[in-house]
């Protein structure tokens, strides 16, 4: 392939994915609203076309046209940078994530990712991680102690749980033996039993309680506890610049499932008579699903059981799991 | 020719980045900057196809310059530039800064013409974790293992120095033990 058409194919795919994912960030907002409410035996957002649907489009028409409020005594340009990062940052992870199976459209063979890099497991997860300077620049930039105090539990809730991701992660690598996301998802082609959650479920049960907390969902969302610190680091936040924190927050939903489902739950191969590219969109939405179901069943927790949770227990367990795991593998 | 374009726009946004940290007198703007410096450089290392070090340095460095953020909001109010005794003095800077290019010029232009070249080449086919891999774990065993023991050791040292009161919970305290360690 020449260059020029490397480019333009490249390019087409970015803006396809950024329209893509950006839309669905928005319409998860109504997804968690509706799911919440039938949880808690009400209607939810009924009023704005059927069903509410067009409720997504009145939230946004309402964030692109409120004031855009910057304090007097904030970091200007820093509080205005920082949910730009938070957006930025989820969408660039997914630039390494292998979305659907090659297909074929008018002739062209189309491989759906974007960047095929050889470490797209470390990629997606640092590109994440670095995603938690949003929060932070944010309180630490808007000079308001709500702020500062949803700052501080930034750098210690995601840093800690940055840890247990990367321990989790581990063991199924060293089944693996590869990084390349593409390569995990193809370690499973043998159907339903090769999947690697059966192989690791300690793994998968980390992997998915420290995604909670880092993409700060219920019941680990302390950086913005509402009870607690007002808003956290958003308190001083209006209009887009507010939304693109929370575009930021459901993109990495969906881009933690992506990753959920393609290391654990055997990615976009063929589910028995489910086709490869849908059997993966179901197990996406099954863990979004999962990630609001868990809002509606449970309270939040303390920041200092948060940390006990974190240190005391997933990592320890973690930790063994890699060693047992190290263990099999040599005999 | 896109390698080279890419060069040229990392190093410059690189170089500002650098630049803004050793000059802002706002601790909030020089962590920031420092930041997204350290994760610029990571792009020379994917302009190297050198992967594997990319992400590392992109996840390293963004720990590591997390924990300046704590430190900064512990001791500076971060909104508010730090008042600072050294009154700039331009011209020494300016002269040292040059100095300091002179010197990396003439060490670095004997070399840098033709005897640059690879230790360890990459070989076809193997990918990059593998061959950092393969490195560290033959001839770098003995520095690997001593940075390993290390970090063991300031770990526990930093159990030990931190968790002299771990049993005792804040949180759970109740307010009169509080004021009974007042009146003492």
């Amino acid at each position: 392939m020449t260059f020029t058409a490397f480019a333009i194919a490249t390019l087409i795919k970015i803006l396809v994915v950024l329209g893509i994912f950006s839309a669905l960030a928005g319409f998860g907002t109504y997804l968690e609203r509706k799911v919440l409410a039938f949880m808690q035996r009400r209607l939810g957002p009924m009023h704005v076309g059927p069903y509410g649907l067009l409720q997504v489009l009145a939230d946004g028409i309402k964030l692109f046209t409120k004031e855009d409020i910057v304090p007097q005594n904030s970091v200007k340009p820093i509080f205005m940078i920082a949910p730009v990062i938070g957006a930025a940052t989820a969408f660039i992870a997914l630039a390494a994530v292998p979305l659907l199976p090659e297909f074929t459209v008018f002739g062209v063979t189309v491989h759906p990712i974007i960047a095929d890099i050889n470490v797209g497991v470390l990629f997606v997860l640092g590109v994440m991680a670095s995603g938690l300077f949003a929060p932070l620049l944010a309180g630490m930039a808007s000079a308001n102690k709500w702020g500062l105090l949803g700052a501080a539990r930034t750098a210690i809730q995601l840093l800690s749980y940055e840890v247990v991701t990367g321990l989790s992660i581990l063991a199924p690598l060293m089944l693996v033996g590869s990084l390349s996301l593409i390569d995990i998802n193809n370690y499973q082609t043998g159907g339903f039993t090769e999947w690697i959650v059966w192989k690791q479920p300690v793994a998968f049960v980390l992997f998915l309680i420290a995604g909670f907390a880092e993409t700060n969902r219920t019941p680990f969302d302390l950086l913005e506890h509402e009870a607690e610190i007002v808003s956290g680091y958003a308190t001083e936040y209006s209009g887009m610049r507010w939304g693109m924190f929370f575009i930021g927050e459901y993109a990495n939903m969906i881009t933690l499932g992506f990753l959920a489902s393609l290391i654990f739950l055997g990615g976009f191969n063929d589910w028995g008579f489910i086709p490869g590219g849908l059997a993966i969109v179901l197990k996406v939405s099954f863990i979004f699903f999962f990630f609001l179901w868990t809002r509606a069943a449970w309270p939040h927790v303390r920041p200092d059981q948060l940390m006990w949770l974190c240190w005391k227990v997933l990592m320890p367990i973690a930790v063994i799991n890699v060693v047992v795991t190290g263990f099999v593998l040599m005999m | 020719m896109i390698e080279t374009i890419a060069f040229y726009l990392f190093s410059a946004v690189t170089i500002v980045m650098f630049w803004i940290t050793v000059s802002s007198k706002n601790a909030l703007y020089s962590m920031s900057a420092l930041a997204a410096g350290m994760i610029m450089i990571s792009g020379f290392f994917f302009l190297l196809d050198a992967d594997f070090l990319g992400v590392v340095q992109i996840i390293v460095y963004t720990g590591a310059v997390m924990a300046l953020y704590a430190f900064g909001m512990m001791f500076f109010d971060t909104t508010r530039e730090v008042k600072e005794n050294i009154r700039a003095p331009k011209l020494v800077f300016l002269l040292s800064g040059l100095t300091a290019l002179l010197l990396v010029i003439a060490f670095v232009a004997p070399i840098a013409a033709d005897h640059i070249k690879a230790f360890y080449p990459m070989v076809e086919g193997v990918e990059n974790p593998q061959a950092v891999g393969v490195v560290l774990f033959t001839k770098y065993l003995v520095p690997f293992e001593v940075a390993a023991v290390m970090l063991l050791v300031a770990m526990i040292a930093g159990i030990i120095l931190a968790g002299k009161k771990m049993d005792e919970s804040l949180t759970l305290k109740i307010e009169e033990e509080f004021q009974e360690k007042g009146a003492k």
